[in-house]
Protein backbone atom coordinates (compact mmCIF):
# COMPACT_ATOMS: atom_id res chain seq x y z
CA UNK A 1 0.00 0.00 0.00
CA UNK A 2 2.32 2.61 1.34
CA UNK A 3 4.91 1.35 -1.85
CA UNK A 4 1.82 1.76 -4.56
CA UNK A 5 0.97 5.02 -2.97
CA UNK A 6 4.91 6.79 -3.37
CA UNK A 7 5.14 5.26 -7.19
CA UNK A 8 2.00 6.61 -7.65
CA UNK A 9 2.99 10.02 -6.75
CA UNK A 10 6.67 9.54 -8.08
CA UNK A 11 5.19 8.94 -11.79
CA UNK A 12 2.17 12.05 -11.54
CA UNK A 13 5.05 14.63 -10.28
CA UNK A 14 6.65 13.25 -13.29
CA UNK A 15 3.80 13.76 -15.54
CA UNK A 16 3.12 17.00 -14.14
CA UNK A 17 6.84 18.17 -14.56
CA UNK A 18 6.78 17.25 -18.29
CA UNK A 19 3.97 19.04 -18.91
CA UNK A 20 5.10 21.91 -17.24
CA UNK A 21 8.46 22.20 -19.44
CA UNK A 22 6.24 20.78 -22.73
CA UNK A 23 5.62 24.90 -23.41
CA UNK A 24 9.44 25.07 -24.27
CA UNK A 25 8.91 22.08 -26.39
CA UNK A 26 6.00 23.33 -28.11
CA UNK A 27 8.06 26.84 -28.80
CA UNK A 28 11.04 25.08 -29.80
CA UNK A 29 8.77 22.61 -32.19
CA UNK A 30 7.12 25.39 -34.01
CA UNK A 31 10.45 27.49 -34.96
CA UNK A 32 11.55 24.09 -35.87
CA UNK A 33 9.50 23.29 -38.26
CA UNK A 34 9.36 27.23 -39.56
CA UNK A 35 12.61 26.69 -40.20
CA UNK A 36 12.51 23.02 -42.02
CA UNK A 37 9.81 24.46 -44.23
CA UNK A 38 10.62 28.04 -44.54
CA UNK A 39 14.66 28.27 -44.17
CA UNK A 40 15.03 25.95 -48.85
CA UNK A 41 13.65 29.34 -49.71
CA UNK A 42 17.35 30.94 -48.99
CA UNK A 43 18.55 28.63 -51.33
CA UNK A 44 15.76 28.82 -53.93
CA UNK A 45 14.82 32.52 -54.20
CA UNK A 46 18.12 34.50 -54.34
CA UNK A 47 18.15 37.55 -51.31
CA UNK A 48 18.34 40.03 -54.21
CA UNK A 49 14.86 38.88 -55.15
CA UNK A 50 13.44 38.53 -51.65
CA UNK A 51 13.93 41.62 -51.21
CA UNK A 52 12.26 42.88 -54.54
CA UNK A 53 9.26 45.22 -54.25
CA UNK A 54 7.17 43.08 -56.70
CA UNK A 55 5.37 39.79 -55.25
CA UNK A 56 3.53 38.02 -57.83
CA UNK A 57 4.14 34.46 -57.17
CA UNK A 58 2.90 33.07 -60.34
CA UNK A 59 5.61 34.31 -62.19
CA UNK A 60 8.44 33.82 -59.50
CA UNK A 61 8.14 37.19 -57.77
CA UNK A 62 8.71 36.08 -54.23
CA UNK A 63 9.37 40.37 -53.45
CA UNK A 64 8.40 40.36 -49.44
CA UNK A 65 9.03 44.15 -48.55
CA UNK A 66 5.62 45.20 -50.57
CA UNK A 67 3.98 42.23 -47.31
CA UNK A 68 6.62 43.64 -44.72
CA UNK A 69 5.58 47.63 -45.29
CA UNK A 70 1.58 46.29 -46.06
CA UNK A 71 1.85 44.38 -42.64
CA UNK A 72 3.62 48.05 -40.48
CA UNK A 73 1.02 50.27 -41.92
CA UNK A 74 -1.65 49.19 -40.55
CA UNK A 75 0.02 47.61 -37.50
CA UNK A 76 0.77 51.35 -36.82
CA UNK A 77 -2.44 52.66 -37.75
CA UNK A 78 -4.20 50.30 -35.17
CA UNK A 79 -1.80 51.32 -32.55
CA UNK A 80 -2.57 55.10 -33.00
CA UNK A 81 -5.94 53.83 -32.29
CA UNK A 82 -5.76 51.27 -29.87
CA UNK A 83 -3.25 52.67 -27.41
CA UNK A 84 -4.92 56.53 -26.50
CA UNK A 85 -8.50 54.74 -26.28
CA UNK A 86 -7.01 51.39 -24.58
CA UNK A 87 -5.24 53.60 -22.04
CA UNK A 88 -7.99 56.18 -21.58
CA UNK A 89 -10.53 53.37 -21.07
CA UNK A 90 -8.11 51.72 -18.12
CA UNK A 91 -7.62 55.08 -16.84
CA UNK A 92 -11.72 55.53 -16.71
CA UNK A 93 -11.98 52.13 -15.55
CA UNK A 94 -9.36 52.05 -12.45
CA UNK A 95 -9.35 55.87 -11.92
CA UNK A 96 -12.61 57.65 -12.11
CA UNK A 97 -15.52 54.78 -12.90
CA UNK A 98 -18.30 54.11 -9.94
CA UNK A 99 -17.98 50.67 -9.16
CA UNK A 100 -20.99 49.66 -10.81
CA UNK A 101 -20.03 50.93 -14.26
CA UNK A 102 -16.58 49.36 -13.52
CA UNK A 103 -18.52 45.84 -12.95
CA UNK A 104 -20.50 46.53 -16.34
CA UNK A 105 -17.00 48.14 -18.51
CA UNK A 106 -14.86 45.03 -17.63
CA UNK A 107 -16.48 42.12 -18.65
CA UNK A 108 -17.83 44.41 -22.33
CA UNK A 109 -14.11 45.06 -23.09
CA UNK A 110 -13.59 41.27 -21.80
CA UNK A 111 -16.28 40.55 -24.70
CA UNK A 112 -14.79 42.48 -27.73
CA UNK A 113 -11.28 39.97 -26.42
CA UNK A 114 -13.41 37.13 -27.64
CA UNK A 115 -15.39 38.64 -30.58
CA UNK A 116 -13.74 35.97 -33.59
CA UNK A 117 -12.03 37.95 -35.69
CA UNK A 118 -14.06 36.76 -38.87
CA UNK A 119 -17.52 38.71 -37.26
CA UNK A 120 -15.55 41.92 -37.09
CA UNK A 121 -13.73 41.43 -40.71
CA UNK A 122 -17.78 40.13 -42.01
CA UNK A 123 -19.23 43.77 -40.62
CA UNK A 124 -16.05 45.42 -42.04
CA UNK A 125 -16.54 44.29 -45.59
CA UNK A 126 -20.48 45.30 -45.22
CA UNK A 127 -20.66 47.83 -42.77
CA UNK A 128 -16.93 49.63 -41.96
CA UNK A 129 -15.86 50.06 -45.67
CA UNK A 130 -18.81 50.77 -47.59
CA UNK A 131 -19.41 53.87 -44.84
CA UNK A 132 -15.68 54.76 -45.07
CA UNK A 133 -16.09 54.75 -49.01
CA UNK A 134 -18.64 57.67 -49.09
CA UNK A 135 -17.22 59.13 -46.16
CA UNK A 136 -13.84 59.73 -47.00
CA UNK A 137 -14.73 59.73 -51.05
CA UNK A 138 -12.39 56.86 -52.01
CA UNK A 139 -12.64 54.41 -54.95
CA UNK A 140 -12.42 51.80 -52.39
CA UNK A 141 -13.36 51.16 -49.12
CA UNK A 142 -10.92 47.96 -48.55
CA UNK A 143 -7.93 49.76 -47.58
CA UNK A 144 -5.15 49.81 -44.58
CA UNK A 145 -7.13 52.50 -43.35
CA UNK A 146 -9.85 50.01 -42.86
CA UNK A 147 -8.00 46.94 -41.31
CA UNK A 148 -6.56 49.78 -38.79
CA UNK A 149 -9.65 50.50 -37.43
CA UNK A 150 -10.24 46.89 -36.45
CA UNK A 151 -7.46 45.96 -35.63
CA UNK A 152 -7.18 48.74 -33.23
CA UNK A 153 -10.92 47.74 -31.65
CA UNK A 154 -9.05 43.94 -31.77
CA UNK A 155 -6.12 45.38 -29.71
CA UNK A 156 -8.06 47.23 -27.62
CA UNK A 157 -9.05 44.83 -24.58
CA UNK A 158 -5.13 43.15 -24.84
CA UNK A 159 -4.15 46.91 -24.10
CA UNK A 160 -7.09 48.18 -21.30
CA UNK A 161 -6.53 44.53 -19.34
CA UNK A 162 -2.99 45.06 -19.36
CA UNK A 163 -2.81 48.96 -18.96
CA UNK A 164 -5.87 48.70 -16.45
CA UNK A 165 -4.00 45.88 -13.55
CA UNK A 166 -0.93 47.90 -14.08
CA UNK A 167 -3.16 50.96 -12.78
CA UNK A 168 -4.53 48.68 -10.15
CA UNK A 169 -1.60 47.48 -8.80
CA UNK A 170 0.18 51.38 -8.03
CA UNK A 171 -0.55 51.30 -4.13
CA UNK A 172 -3.46 53.94 -2.69
CA UNK A 173 -0.97 55.69 -0.75
CA UNK A 174 0.55 56.88 -3.81
CA UNK A 175 -2.25 58.77 -5.19
CA UNK A 176 -3.23 59.64 -1.45
CA UNK A 177 0.17 61.37 -0.75
CA UNK A 178 -0.82 63.27 -3.87
CA UNK A 179 -4.37 64.72 -2.75
CA UNK A 180 -3.24 65.36 0.49
CA UNK A 181 -0.78 67.15 -1.28
CA UNK A 182 -3.80 69.38 -2.72
CA UNK A 183 -3.29 67.78 -6.15
CA UNK A 184 -6.57 67.15 -8.31
CA UNK A 185 -7.64 63.60 -9.11
CA UNK A 186 -6.83 64.96 -13.01
CA UNK A 187 -3.57 66.22 -11.81
CA UNK A 188 -2.47 62.73 -9.31
CA UNK A 189 -3.59 60.58 -12.37
CA UNK A 190 -0.99 62.35 -14.67
CA UNK A 191 1.91 62.94 -12.59
CA UNK A 192 1.84 60.21 -10.37
CA UNK A 193 -0.59 57.06 -11.17
CA UNK A 194 0.35 56.83 -14.86
CA UNK A 195 4.00 57.52 -14.43
CA UNK A 196 4.06 54.41 -11.96
CA UNK A 197 2.98 52.55 -13.89
CA UNK A 198 4.94 53.48 -16.52
CA UNK A 199 6.55 49.80 -17.43
CA UNK A 200 2.98 48.12 -17.25
CA UNK A 201 1.34 50.85 -19.46
CA UNK A 202 4.36 49.85 -21.70
CA UNK A 203 4.00 46.21 -21.74
CA UNK A 204 0.35 47.12 -22.56
CA UNK A 205 1.43 48.79 -25.51
CA UNK A 206 3.58 45.99 -26.67
CA UNK A 207 1.50 43.55 -26.47
CA UNK A 208 -1.29 45.38 -28.09
CA UNK A 209 1.15 45.85 -31.26
CA UNK A 210 1.71 41.99 -30.74
CA UNK A 211 -1.48 41.75 -31.32
CA UNK A 212 -2.32 43.72 -34.39
CA UNK A 213 0.57 42.48 -36.39
CA UNK A 214 -0.33 38.70 -36.42
CA UNK A 215 -4.25 38.96 -36.90
CA UNK A 216 -4.74 37.61 -39.81
CA UNK A 217 -8.71 37.17 -40.68
CA UNK A 218 -10.13 40.68 -40.50
CA UNK A 219 -6.78 42.11 -42.61
CA UNK A 220 -7.47 39.63 -45.08
CA UNK A 221 -11.21 40.47 -45.42
CA UNK A 222 -10.67 44.22 -45.56
CA UNK A 223 -7.67 45.60 -46.92
CA UNK A 224 -8.10 44.93 -50.38
CA UNK A 225 -4.90 42.54 -50.62
CA UNK A 226 -2.94 44.77 -53.02
CA UNK A 227 0.67 43.84 -52.57
CA UNK A 228 2.11 47.26 -53.52
CA UNK A 229 4.79 48.69 -51.24
CA UNK A 230 3.27 51.23 -48.56
CA UNK A 231 5.82 53.63 -47.42
CA UNK A 232 3.79 56.71 -48.04
CA UNK A 233 0.96 58.23 -45.80
CA UNK A 234 -1.28 57.61 -48.58
CA UNK A 235 -0.96 54.06 -48.70
CA UNK A 236 -2.88 54.14 -45.41
CA UNK A 237 -6.01 55.08 -47.69
CA UNK A 238 -5.39 52.16 -50.76
CA UNK A 239 -5.40 48.33 -50.41
CA UNK A 240 -2.30 46.90 -49.08
CA UNK A 241 -1.90 43.39 -48.69
CA UNK A 242 -0.26 42.18 -45.17
CA UNK A 243 2.05 39.02 -44.51
CA UNK A 244 -0.38 37.18 -42.69
CA UNK A 245 -3.39 37.73 -45.01
CA UNK A 246 -0.40 36.20 -47.63
CA UNK A 247 0.33 33.63 -45.89
CA UNK A 248 -3.59 32.97 -45.08
CA UNK A 249 -4.85 33.40 -48.62
CA UNK A 250 -2.07 31.15 -50.67
CA UNK A 251 -1.22 28.87 -48.97
CA UNK A 252 -4.47 26.53 -49.55
CA UNK A 253 -3.48 27.05 -53.41
CA UNK A 254 0.24 25.92 -53.27
CA UNK A 255 1.98 22.57 -53.78
CA UNK A 256 3.89 21.29 -50.97
CA UNK A 257 7.38 21.34 -51.05
CA UNK A 258 7.26 24.04 -53.89
CA UNK A 259 9.25 27.57 -54.16
CA UNK A 260 6.05 29.25 -53.28
CA UNK A 261 5.17 27.46 -50.23
CA UNK A 262 8.49 27.65 -48.97
CA UNK A 263 8.67 31.67 -49.09
CA UNK A 264 5.32 31.77 -47.42
CA UNK A 265 7.00 29.19 -44.44
CA UNK A 266 9.87 32.13 -44.58
CA UNK A 267 7.02 34.34 -44.08
CA UNK A 268 5.68 33.21 -40.74
CA UNK A 269 9.47 32.62 -39.77
CA UNK A 270 9.82 36.52 -40.43
CA UNK A 271 6.34 36.72 -38.01
CA UNK A 272 7.64 34.44 -35.48
CA UNK A 273 10.49 36.31 -35.20
CA UNK A 274 8.80 39.54 -35.02
CA UNK A 275 6.26 38.20 -32.28
CA UNK A 276 9.41 36.56 -30.21
CA UNK A 277 11.34 40.15 -30.29
CA UNK A 278 7.86 42.10 -29.09
CA UNK A 279 7.01 39.42 -26.25
CA UNK A 280 10.83 39.86 -25.10
CA UNK A 281 10.87 43.22 -25.00
CA UNK A 282 7.21 43.45 -23.39
CA UNK A 283 8.12 40.85 -20.79
CA UNK A 284 11.94 42.73 -19.93
CA UNK A 285 10.22 45.83 -19.32
CA UNK A 286 7.73 43.66 -16.29
CA UNK A 287 11.02 42.49 -15.26
CA UNK A 288 12.77 45.56 -14.78
CA UNK A 289 10.25 46.75 -13.23
CA UNK A 290 10.12 44.39 -10.58
CA UNK A 291 13.91 44.19 -10.01
CA UNK A 292 13.55 47.98 -9.67
CA UNK A 293 10.72 47.17 -6.59
CA UNK A 294 12.93 44.90 -5.21
CA UNK A 295 15.84 47.43 -5.00
CA UNK A 296 13.37 49.97 -3.70
CA UNK A 297 12.25 47.91 -0.70
CA UNK A 298 15.18 46.37 0.61
CA UNK B 1 -6.69 86.37 -6.33
CA UNK B 2 -3.87 84.55 -8.37
CA UNK B 3 -4.48 81.20 -6.49
CA UNK B 4 -8.51 81.47 -6.41
CA UNK B 5 -8.06 81.51 -10.33
CA UNK B 6 -5.39 78.90 -10.58
CA UNK B 7 -7.42 76.65 -8.28
CA UNK B 8 -10.66 77.16 -10.29
CA UNK B 9 -8.44 76.40 -13.54
CA UNK B 10 -7.35 73.06 -12.62
CA UNK B 11 -10.54 71.83 -11.77
CA UNK B 12 -11.86 73.14 -14.78
CA UNK B 13 -8.89 71.16 -16.60
CA UNK B 14 -10.28 68.01 -14.64
CA UNK B 15 -13.90 68.67 -15.55
CA UNK B 16 -13.45 68.70 -18.59
CA UNK B 17 -10.29 65.89 -19.11
CA UNK B 18 -12.54 63.24 -16.91
CA UNK B 19 -15.20 64.42 -19.62
CA UNK B 20 -12.55 63.66 -22.26
CA UNK B 21 -11.78 60.21 -20.67
CA UNK B 22 -15.44 59.54 -20.31
CA UNK B 23 -15.65 59.68 -23.68
CA UNK B 24 -12.75 57.85 -24.76
CA UNK B 25 -14.32 54.82 -22.62
CA UNK B 26 -17.74 55.47 -24.19
CA UNK B 27 -16.00 54.84 -27.96
CA UNK B 28 -14.09 52.20 -26.95
CA UNK B 29 -17.39 50.57 -25.50
CA UNK B 30 -20.58 51.83 -27.40
CA UNK B 31 -18.94 49.54 -30.97
CA UNK B 32 -18.91 46.38 -28.76
CA UNK B 33 -22.28 46.86 -27.74
CA UNK B 34 -23.29 48.08 -30.99
CA UNK B 35 -21.78 45.53 -33.11
CA UNK B 36 -23.67 42.69 -30.90
CA UNK B 37 -26.93 44.15 -31.26
CA UNK B 38 -26.88 44.88 -34.95
CA UNK B 39 -26.25 41.27 -35.43
CA UNK B 40 -28.93 39.91 -33.18
CA UNK B 41 -31.34 42.33 -35.13
CA UNK B 42 -30.00 41.13 -38.49
CA UNK B 43 -29.04 37.69 -38.18
CA UNK B 44 -32.44 37.27 -36.07
CA UNK B 45 -34.84 36.53 -39.11
CA UNK B 46 -32.42 33.99 -40.74
CA UNK B 47 -32.96 31.92 -37.90
CA UNK B 48 -34.86 29.02 -38.13
CA UNK B 49 -35.41 25.08 -37.34
CA UNK B 50 -34.56 24.43 -40.57
CA UNK B 51 -31.38 26.81 -40.74
CA UNK B 52 -30.32 24.83 -37.63
CA UNK B 53 -30.66 21.73 -38.54
CA UNK B 54 -30.40 21.47 -42.64
CA UNK B 55 -27.66 21.33 -44.55
CA UNK B 56 -26.52 24.15 -47.38
CA UNK B 57 -27.33 23.15 -50.88
CA UNK B 58 -27.49 24.95 -54.10
CA UNK B 59 -24.09 26.20 -53.67
CA UNK B 60 -24.18 26.83 -50.07
CA UNK B 61 -26.58 29.33 -51.13
CA UNK B 62 -29.30 28.01 -49.66
CA UNK B 63 -30.17 25.69 -46.63
CA UNK B 64 -29.03 25.51 -42.83
CA UNK B 65 -25.34 25.21 -41.26
CA UNK B 66 -25.74 22.11 -39.44
CA UNK B 67 -22.52 20.67 -40.52
CA UNK B 68 -20.76 24.16 -39.39
CA UNK B 69 -22.42 24.16 -36.24
CA UNK B 70 -21.01 20.21 -35.54
CA UNK B 71 -17.77 21.30 -36.51
CA UNK B 72 -17.20 23.41 -34.45
CA UNK B 73 -18.66 21.63 -31.79
CA UNK B 74 -16.40 18.89 -32.55
CA UNK B 75 -12.88 21.05 -32.64
CA UNK B 76 -13.87 23.03 -29.81
CA UNK B 77 -14.29 19.35 -28.03
CA UNK B 78 -11.01 18.12 -29.45
CA UNK B 79 -9.26 21.22 -28.62
CA UNK B 80 -10.39 20.73 -24.59
CA UNK B 81 -9.08 17.08 -25.08
CA UNK B 82 -5.92 17.94 -24.89
CA UNK B 83 -5.17 21.70 -23.88
CA UNK B 84 -7.53 21.02 -20.48
CA UNK B 85 -5.59 18.29 -18.99
CA UNK B 86 -1.99 19.36 -20.32
CA UNK B 87 -3.10 23.08 -19.22
CA UNK B 88 -3.71 22.48 -15.73
CA UNK B 89 -1.23 20.06 -15.02
CA UNK B 90 1.28 22.77 -17.01
CA UNK B 91 -0.11 25.35 -14.15
CA UNK B 92 0.29 22.76 -11.24
CA UNK B 93 3.60 22.34 -11.85
CA UNK B 94 4.50 26.15 -12.04
CA UNK B 95 1.89 26.81 -9.12
CA UNK B 96 3.34 24.50 -6.63
CA UNK B 97 6.35 22.77 -7.54
CA UNK B 98 8.51 24.69 -9.96
CA UNK B 99 11.21 26.58 -8.17
CA UNK B 100 12.30 30.00 -8.94
CA UNK B 101 15.16 29.27 -11.31
CA UNK B 102 16.21 29.72 -14.56
CA UNK B 103 14.35 26.95 -16.29
CA UNK B 104 10.80 28.08 -14.91
CA UNK B 105 11.84 31.55 -16.36
CA UNK B 106 12.60 29.64 -19.12
CA UNK B 107 9.15 27.74 -18.66
CA UNK B 108 7.31 31.27 -18.33
CA UNK B 109 8.86 33.05 -21.31
CA UNK B 110 7.78 30.21 -23.69
CA UNK B 111 4.33 30.55 -22.43
CA UNK B 112 4.29 34.34 -23.55
CA UNK B 113 6.26 33.81 -26.60
CA UNK B 114 2.94 30.66 -27.60
CA UNK B 115 0.43 33.65 -26.37
CA UNK B 116 2.28 36.26 -29.10
CA UNK B 117 3.17 33.71 -31.81
CA UNK B 118 0.26 35.13 -34.84
CA UNK B 119 -2.63 32.74 -35.06
CA UNK B 120 -1.68 31.65 -38.91
CA UNK B 121 1.77 30.96 -37.60
CA UNK B 122 0.20 28.17 -35.87
CA UNK B 123 -1.64 27.22 -38.72
CA UNK B 124 1.85 26.74 -40.85
CA UNK B 125 3.25 25.05 -37.59
CA UNK B 126 0.06 22.60 -37.51
CA UNK B 127 0.14 21.66 -41.51
CA UNK B 128 4.11 20.97 -40.54
CA UNK B 129 4.12 18.97 -38.08
CA UNK B 130 0.32 17.40 -37.64
CA UNK B 131 -1.01 17.06 -41.45
CA UNK B 132 2.16 16.30 -43.26
CA UNK B 133 4.87 15.24 -40.91
CA UNK B 134 2.87 12.88 -38.60
CA UNK B 135 0.51 12.70 -41.31
CA UNK B 136 -3.18 13.10 -39.78
CA UNK B 137 -4.11 14.77 -43.18
CA UNK B 138 -6.42 17.30 -43.17
CA UNK B 139 -8.48 16.64 -40.14
CA UNK B 140 -10.59 17.45 -36.78
CA UNK B 141 -7.60 15.75 -35.12
CA UNK B 142 -5.28 18.43 -37.09
CA UNK B 143 -6.89 21.17 -36.45
CA UNK B 144 -7.72 20.24 -32.44
CA UNK B 145 -4.02 19.56 -31.72
CA UNK B 146 -2.93 22.91 -33.60
CA UNK B 147 -5.56 24.86 -31.34
CA UNK B 148 -4.79 23.02 -28.11
CA UNK B 149 -1.19 24.13 -28.79
CA UNK B 150 -3.02 28.20 -29.04
CA UNK B 151 -5.10 28.11 -26.42
CA UNK B 152 -2.71 26.36 -23.81
CA UNK B 153 -1.11 29.92 -22.84
CA UNK B 154 -4.41 31.30 -22.05
CA UNK B 155 -5.56 28.11 -19.74
CA UNK B 156 -1.75 27.63 -18.50
CA UNK B 157 -1.80 31.43 -17.05
CA UNK B 158 -5.39 31.48 -15.77
CA UNK B 159 -5.10 28.57 -13.36
CA UNK B 160 -1.76 29.52 -12.48
CA UNK B 161 -3.44 32.24 -10.76
CA UNK B 162 -6.60 30.20 -9.64
CA UNK B 163 -3.80 27.93 -7.90
CA UNK B 164 -1.51 30.40 -6.41
CA UNK B 165 -4.84 32.27 -5.13
CA UNK B 166 -5.48 29.34 -2.70
CA UNK B 167 -4.31 30.51 0.75
CA UNK B 168 -1.18 28.69 1.57
CA UNK B 169 -2.02 27.62 4.97
CA UNK B 170 -4.75 24.93 3.22
CA UNK B 171 -1.15 23.17 1.73
CA UNK B 172 0.46 23.47 5.36
CA UNK B 173 -2.60 21.82 7.10
CA UNK B 174 -3.31 18.85 4.90
CA UNK B 175 0.32 18.17 5.15
CA UNK B 176 0.77 18.56 8.57
CA UNK B 177 -2.04 15.86 8.60
CA UNK B 178 -0.13 13.47 6.51
CA UNK B 179 -1.30 13.90 2.88
CA UNK B 180 1.29 13.81 0.11
CA UNK B 181 1.91 16.64 -1.77
CA UNK B 182 -0.63 15.20 -4.29
CA UNK B 183 -2.97 14.08 -2.31
CA UNK B 184 -2.96 17.95 -1.08
CA UNK B 185 -3.13 19.46 -4.53
CA UNK B 186 -5.94 16.86 -5.64
CA UNK B 187 -8.01 17.01 -3.05
CA UNK B 188 -7.84 20.47 -1.69
CA UNK B 189 -6.28 22.98 -3.56
CA UNK B 190 -7.72 22.10 -6.74
CA UNK B 191 -11.36 21.57 -5.56
CA UNK B 192 -10.46 25.33 -4.17
CA UNK B 193 -9.27 26.95 -7.57
CA UNK B 194 -11.93 24.98 -9.59
CA UNK B 195 -13.90 28.08 -10.54
CA UNK B 196 -10.97 29.97 -11.45
CA UNK B 197 -9.47 27.41 -13.64
CA UNK B 198 -13.15 26.99 -15.45
CA UNK B 199 -13.34 30.28 -16.03
CA UNK B 200 -9.57 30.26 -17.71
CA UNK B 201 -10.37 26.96 -19.78
CA UNK B 202 -14.15 28.36 -21.42
CA UNK B 203 -12.05 31.27 -22.16
CA UNK B 204 -9.45 29.54 -23.93
CA UNK B 205 -11.90 27.49 -25.74
CA UNK B 206 -14.33 30.77 -26.56
CA UNK B 207 -11.06 31.89 -28.54
CA UNK B 208 -10.42 28.26 -30.19
CA UNK B 209 -13.92 28.20 -31.33
CA UNK B 210 -13.99 31.29 -32.87
CA UNK B 211 -10.67 31.53 -34.64
CA UNK B 212 -10.20 30.17 -38.23
CA UNK B 213 -6.42 30.99 -39.37
CA UNK B 214 -5.19 27.89 -37.57
CA UNK B 215 -7.78 25.68 -39.13
CA UNK B 216 -7.53 26.99 -42.19
CA UNK B 217 -4.81 24.59 -43.66
CA UNK B 218 -5.19 21.71 -40.60
CA UNK B 219 -8.59 21.18 -40.94
CA UNK B 220 -11.35 23.26 -42.67
CA UNK B 221 -13.35 22.20 -45.12
CA UNK B 222 -14.88 24.53 -47.79
CA UNK B 223 -17.79 22.27 -47.88
CA UNK B 224 -19.29 18.92 -47.17
CA UNK B 225 -22.01 17.12 -47.88
CA UNK B 226 -22.13 15.26 -45.10
CA UNK B 227 -21.39 15.26 -41.01
CA UNK B 228 -17.89 14.21 -40.25
CA UNK B 229 -17.39 10.53 -39.45
CA UNK B 230 -14.26 10.26 -37.33
CA UNK B 231 -11.32 12.27 -36.17
CA UNK B 232 -9.27 11.84 -39.57
CA UNK B 233 -12.15 14.09 -41.26
CA UNK B 234 -11.94 17.65 -42.54
CA UNK B 235 -15.02 19.29 -41.43
CA UNK B 236 -16.95 22.78 -42.12
CA UNK B 237 -16.84 25.21 -38.91
CA UNK B 238 -18.79 28.21 -38.61
CA UNK B 239 -15.80 30.84 -38.38
CA UNK B 240 -14.06 29.32 -41.51
CA UNK B 241 -18.19 29.01 -42.97
CA UNK B 242 -18.99 32.77 -42.49
CA UNK B 243 -15.01 33.40 -44.21
CA UNK B 244 -16.56 31.78 -47.37
CA UNK B 245 -19.79 32.92 -47.67
CA UNK B 246 -18.60 36.39 -47.15
CA UNK B 247 -15.88 36.74 -49.27
CA UNK B 248 -15.66 33.66 -51.72
CA UNK B 249 -19.19 32.50 -52.64
CA UNK B 250 -20.58 35.00 -55.04
CA UNK B 251 -23.96 36.00 -55.11
CA UNK B 252 -24.63 34.90 -51.12
CA UNK B 253 -27.82 35.88 -50.11
CA UNK B 254 -27.37 38.46 -46.88
CA UNK B 255 -29.46 36.70 -45.02
CA UNK B 256 -27.87 33.53 -44.43
CA UNK B 257 -24.29 35.33 -43.83
CA UNK B 258 -25.67 37.05 -41.10
CA UNK B 259 -27.58 34.10 -39.65
CA UNK B 260 -24.33 32.34 -39.64
CA UNK B 261 -22.72 35.48 -38.45
CA UNK B 262 -25.49 35.36 -35.29
CA UNK B 263 -24.81 31.42 -34.51
CA UNK B 264 -21.39 32.12 -34.52
CA UNK B 265 -21.91 34.69 -32.19
CA UNK B 266 -23.75 33.12 -29.62
CA UNK B 267 -21.97 30.19 -29.50
CA UNK B 268 -18.84 32.68 -28.30
CA UNK B 269 -21.13 34.89 -26.15
CA UNK B 270 -22.61 31.70 -24.37
CA UNK B 271 -18.99 30.34 -23.61
CA UNK B 272 -17.98 34.14 -22.64
CA UNK B 273 -21.17 34.45 -20.25
CA UNK B 274 -20.88 31.21 -18.53
CA UNK B 275 -17.38 32.26 -17.59
CA UNK B 276 -18.16 35.23 -16.56
CA UNK B 277 -20.64 33.82 -13.95
CA UNK B 278 -18.57 31.33 -12.80
CA UNK B 279 -15.69 33.86 -12.04
CA UNK B 280 -18.52 36.35 -10.13
CA UNK B 281 -20.27 33.82 -8.50
CA UNK B 282 -17.04 32.20 -7.02
CA UNK B 283 -15.88 35.45 -5.83
CA UNK B 284 -18.97 36.13 -3.78
CA UNK B 285 -18.73 32.65 -2.47
CA UNK B 286 -15.05 32.73 -1.21
CA UNK B 287 -14.75 32.36 2.29
CA UNK B 288 -10.78 32.97 2.44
Amino acid sequence: MEKSLSWREFIITRLIQSSGYSAILFVALIFFFLLREGLPTLSEVDASSLLNIRWYPIEDYFGILPLITGSLIVTLGATLIAVPFGIGTAVYISEIAPRWVREILKPLVELLGGLPSVVLGFLGILVLSPFLRVFLDLPTGLTAFTGSILLGGIAVPTVVSVAEDALDSVPRAYREGAWALGATRWQTIWRVTLPAAKSGVLTAVMLGVGRAIGETMTVMMVTGNAPVLAVKLGNLFSPVRTMTATIAAEMGEVANGSTHYHVLFFIGMVLFIISFIVNIIASSVVFRAKKRAERILS
Amino acid sequence: MMTKFLSRNRHTVQRIGFIGITMMAVVTVLPIVGTIIFILLKGGSAISWEFLSGFPHDGMRAGGILPAIIGTLYLTIGTAFFSVPLGIAAAIYLAEYAKDNQLTRLIRLAIINLAGIPSVVYGLFGLGLFVLFLQFGTSILAASLTLSIMTLPVIISTSEEALRAVPQAFRTVSISLGATRWQTISRIILKEALPGILTGVILGLERAAGETAPILFTGAAFFLPRLPHSPFDATMALPYHLFVISTQVPEMPIQIQYGTALVLLVFVLTMNVIATVIRSRARARRQW
